[in-house]
């Protein structure tokens, strides 16, 4: 941020430590058969970034909830400047000054930029809408956040960075003193997630309290002031961050020491399985062209949009490429559809598992059967008692966490469904497995028992590419690492323990 | 935990037969008001009466019989005639007509001095005025007495005449519901079951009128010229599916288009006019009885849901149908050949969509381009009566059967109530948005249920 900043409030001309912006006290939430948040506190000063962190499950979700008014705590109380603060719904938080910007934004796509910032609350005069003061004030708002987003511009047409901005443009319009993002880097690349922490500082230095909840520690350490953990509900600990690193951090939110994130393991490697010749299709995916070993795990890393994830839609047949083959063990393929590549070994675990992975109003045994039911089935009739016994293995083996084998897709955990996914998939008994960012949204100790997983399918032979954008889960868990960028392999590392980020990031950007 | 695992069940319960408790409320309601005193008619009337007057008098007393002369009362009369003679009593006069043969058969008695010591009649004919003063008018009858077979409280929505009637009113509806539940669930509609009725009745009747010989057609060459009108409708439907798959047309359009395109051929096949030259035992189908006296197009129901039922729940054919509902995509990258299962359901619709012209044609002995209006309607009112949601994914064949008879109970139970047509319309209407604000706050419960566990 070049631009100087003049504080806008003068709240930051006090000394924040005198009175908390706001103060969360002894929050207690219970949901039938679950007690969801346990005697939290949450305290946050005017001008500073806090970080929340933990695991899945935690209660950093609900605990936000009770802060927007989308749940009623059962015990506990909120001030916001020292005032009691009685939230009972969304609109008494917005009043109290609270925005939250959630992962999936409440955009409306055809509507313009300037037109979301305003809508419910729309400028008018004897009851038509005053398209220039609006059109000033959502430019203005832009230029207070830094970021140059065209006010008319429909939100469809707009990059996922830019319509967070908006999001926070549309925050700061109601005067929000307190901003909480949920996971806002998830689905950014490398640069938007820079200018996104710009935006923060900036936030920051004009006095506003961000609550940032995320994932991704290194960026917890990037940004945030001070950091408090969560853990089955509980408050775990809320320390500054110079005084904790990272492992102590882990620990923390797993409850355990952490000897090992990554813990991967060589399997011997032998000859190559799948081999990819000049694929391509449109600009996404330009003449790719690689192999895959026997148990060697190829990590594809780039930035969002360099065509990882199409070149593996192409290879598991979901589009059809221009041109381009894909052999297995030496055979040409002929893989038109899905269907065809699952009947010849190969399967893709998509990176959206809720919209592409899994149909939510399923039970998960019926998800778990689905590119199953072949097997499992006789004259076109399925045996039931199959596919329960074979889950059944699965369950214990993966440890997924389920009630019953008929429980709704959309009712698990995030880590539980791409468990779930995970099951199905291993359940086809596929060659080729393909992972795109496995370990997306998936909290700690999930993460380590996918790693796990990957190790052992390596050892079984399998051939697997690793598509992930984390660079140090792609440096941990890989034999070899090729990068992308607009549609192109710019790069090969086979000789990952020396490779760095870096290095990796140099070949990503072309 | 119990409580909530207790709250699981329920839930579970109130969705899957919420709808089925609705209609046997319905039918408990309907019995309720309906409940009147029944006059039991034709043989079996015979058989109780005959009983009856064999334990009360002494063989050889004489007996007339009075009944008039259609076939029901014909044979109530034959019976008690058969029952009484063989039980060694005398019947003097088997009356099947009008007052006046009674009166005759009275005044022969009298001439001949054999006075009956019972006039056997029924419910209509103990009501007729020459027996009003049996003394007055025939002075030795004076202590003959008149006797009709008993009669017994029952509701009149319960009588099996009356329970068959309700089946085979909505027959051809469920018929249809069964391939519109199965398209609905893919998330798609189907909007042209109700002219695919149509032409498929002018299809059939204008082959057997014109290809397998008019009146004299075989039952062979009917069944032939039958699956010749279905298969146009499959092929219509064929042809949705395809606009859906490949084109990606809306349903809705896809088959708005459809419903106009096959409604016009109806007409032209059918030059406007209705198609009648048909043999007698084309109503086998819409209106015979063979089997246990259930209708032949009822019993064609019952196989088809039970098939359909099967298919949804036990197939993998069925398993995809529902994943292509609940998420295309996901579906489609777990290996589900989702174009093949949208083509099969539209086809399939289609096909049953002829069928049900097929049985209309053969209840109405006819076929005619004015068939089946509005029936898609009703179709997808039974459908999601019976809790499939317009949203796809989800839904129950046997469902869309409770759905189908709730709206026909109703229907039913009006006219019995003698509420009139046009309010008939009002109360299924609003019946039908009743059954969807159900089905919107079942879901609203269990997302709160859902929000209730993340």
């Amino acid at each position: 941020m070049t631009r100087a900043t003049q504080p806008m409030h003068p709240a930051t001309t006090t000394r924040p430590d005198d009175v908390p912006l706001l103060a969360m006290r002894g929050i207690d939430k219970s949901f039938p058969g679950v007690r969801a948040l346990r005697e939290v506190d949450l305290t946050l000063h005017a001008g500073e970034v806090l970080a929340l962190v933990g695991e899945n499950g935690a209660g950093k979700s609900t605990l936000i909830k009770v802060l927007s008014g989308a749940h009623l705590p059962d015990a506990g109380s909120i001030h916001i400047h020292g005032q009691p603060a009685a939230i009972g719904n969304p609109i008494d938080a917005q009043r109290a000054g609270v925005a939250v910007i959630y992962q999936e934004f409440n955009l409306v796509p055809s509507l313009s930029a300037r037109e979301n910032i305003f809508l419910g609350q729309e400028r008018t005069r004897a009851g038509f809408l005053r398209h220039r003061d609006e059109h000033r004030r959502a430019a203005a708002l832009f230029e207070r956040v830094g970021v140059p987003v065209d006010p008319d511009a429909p939100c469809r047409t707009l990059t996922i960075a830019q319509q967070q901005v908006v999001e926070i443009a549309k925050a700061l319009s109601l005067d929000a003193r307190i901003i909480v993002m949920d996971e806002p880097s998830a689905t950014l690349t490398g640069q938007e997630v820079a200018r996104l922490f710009a935006v923060i500082r900036d936030l920051r230095a004009q006095g506003i309290g961000v609550v940032y909840i995320s994932h991704r520690l290194d960026e917890v350490f990037e940004i945030a002031d001070r950091v408090m953990v969560m853990r089955d509900g509980e408050h775990i600990a809320t320390r500054p961050i110079a005084e904790i690193d990272r492992n102590g951090l882990i620990e923390r939110m797993v409850g355990r020491k952490v000897e090992n994130e990554f813990p991967k393991q060589h399997a011997p490697i032998g000859k190559e399985r799948l081999v990819v010749r000049n694929l391509s299709r449109g600009e996404k995916v330009r003449d790719v062209s690689f192999g895959v070993k026997r148990g060697e795990v190829l990590a594809m890393t780039g930035l969002v949009g360099a065509g990882r994830t199409e070149t593996a839609r192409l290879i598991f047949g979901a589009d059809r490429p221009d041109a381009g083959t894909v052999e297995l063990d030496g055979r040409r393929l002929d893989v038109r559809s899905p269907r065809d590549a699952i009947r010849n070994g190969i399967c893709l675990l998509t990176e959206d598992r809720k919209a592409q992975g899994l149909v939510l109003g399923l039970s998960v045994r019926e998800n778990f059967a689905l590119p199953n039911l072949g097997q499992w089935s006789r004259m076109g009739f399925v045996i039931h008692r199959r596919e329960r016994e074979v889950l059944g293995r699965y369950v214990q083996s993966l440890d997924i966490k389920i009630p019953h084998q008929d429980q709704l897709a959309r009712n698990l955990s995030g880590g539980n469904q791409q468990k779930v996914v995970l099951a199905k998939w291993l359940a086809s008994n596929s060659e080729v497995v393909i992972f795109d960012e496995p370990t997306r949204g998936i909290d700690v100790g999930a993460k380590y028992e996918i790693y796990l997983l990957i190790n052992e399918l390596a050892a079984q032979g399998k051939a697997i590419v690793m598509i992930s954008s984390e660079l140090p889960e792609v440096l941990g868990m890989s034999d070899r690492i090729l990068v992308m960028h607009e549609g192109r392999i710019t790069g090969e590392i086979t000789d990952v323990a020396a490779a760095t980020q870096e290095q990796i990031m140099n070949l990503a950007v072309g | 935990m119990a409580e909530s695992k207790l709250k699981t069940t329920l839930s579970r319960f109130t969705s899957d037969y919420g709808m089925l408790l609705v209609l046997l409320l319905l039918c408990v309601y309907y019995s309720w008001v309906t409940w009147d005193e029944q006059h039991p008619t034709g043989a079996a009337a015979g058989e109780q009466l005959a009983a009856d007057i064999v334990g009360r008098f002494e063989a050889p007393a004489r007996v007339i019989v009075v009944a008039r002369s259609h076939q029901e009362d014909a044979a109530f009369a034959d019976t008690l005639r058969d029952r009484l003679t063989a039980a060694g009593l005398t019947v003097l006069a088997t009356v099947k007509g009008q007052p006046a043969d009674a009166r005759a058969a009275l005044g022969r008695a009298v001439a001949d001095h054999t006075p009956p010591a019972v006039i056997a009649c029924n419910q209509s004919t103990a009501e007729w005025g020459v027996f009003d003063h049996l003394a007055r008018d025939f002075g030795p009858l004076a202590k003959t007495q008149i006797l009709t077979p008993r009669t017994y409280w029952w509701p009149n929505f319960l009588k099996t005449d009356n329970l068959l009637n309700v089946a085979n009113q909505i027959v051809v509806i469920a018929i249809l519901a069964i391939g519109m539940t199965m398209v609905i669930i893919t998330g798609g509609i189907d909007l042209s079951v109700g002219s695919l009725i149509a032409l498929s009745a002018c299809v059939s009747a204008l082959l057997i009128r014109d290809v397998a010989g008019a009146e004299q057609a075989g039952a062979f060459g009917m069944v032939v010229c039958c699956l010749g009108g279905i298969s146009v409708c499959a092929a219509m439907g064929l042809f949705s599916g395809v606009m859906v798959t490949l084109f990606a047309i809306p349903p809705f359009i896809t088959t708005l288009g459809m419903m106009l395109v096959a409604s016009g051929l109806a007409y032209i096949i059918a030059e406007g006019q209705s198609i009648y030259q048909v043999p007698d035992t084309f109503v086998w189908l819409g209106r015979g009885a063979d089997l246990l006296a259930i209708p032949n197009a009822v019993l064609l129901m019952v196989i088809l849901y039970a098939v359909a039922h099967v298919m949804m729940t036990r197939m993998s054919l069925g398993r995809h149908i529902y994943a292509v509902g609940g998420n295309r995509e996901a579906a489609r990258l777990s290996g589900v050949p989702v174009r093949r299962v949208l083509l099969f359901v539209y086809t399939v619709c289609g096909a049953l969509g002829g069928l049900g012209g097929v049985v209309m044609a053969s209840q109405l002995k006819s076929g005619s381009p004015t068939y089946g209006l509005m029936y898609e309607l009703y179709t997808i009112a039974a459908v999601v009566v019976g809790g499939t949601s317009l949203a796809g994914g989800e839904g129950k064949i046997l469902g869309t059967l409770i759905g189908a008879f709730i709206i026909a109970v109703i229907q039913n139970g009006m006219n019995l109530t003698g509420v009139e047509s046009y309010t008939q319309k009002v109360v299924l209407g609003l019946v039908i948005l009743g059954a969807v604000l159900l089905d919107m706050l079942k879901k609203k419960g269990s997302h709160l249920f859902r929000r209730a566990k993340s």
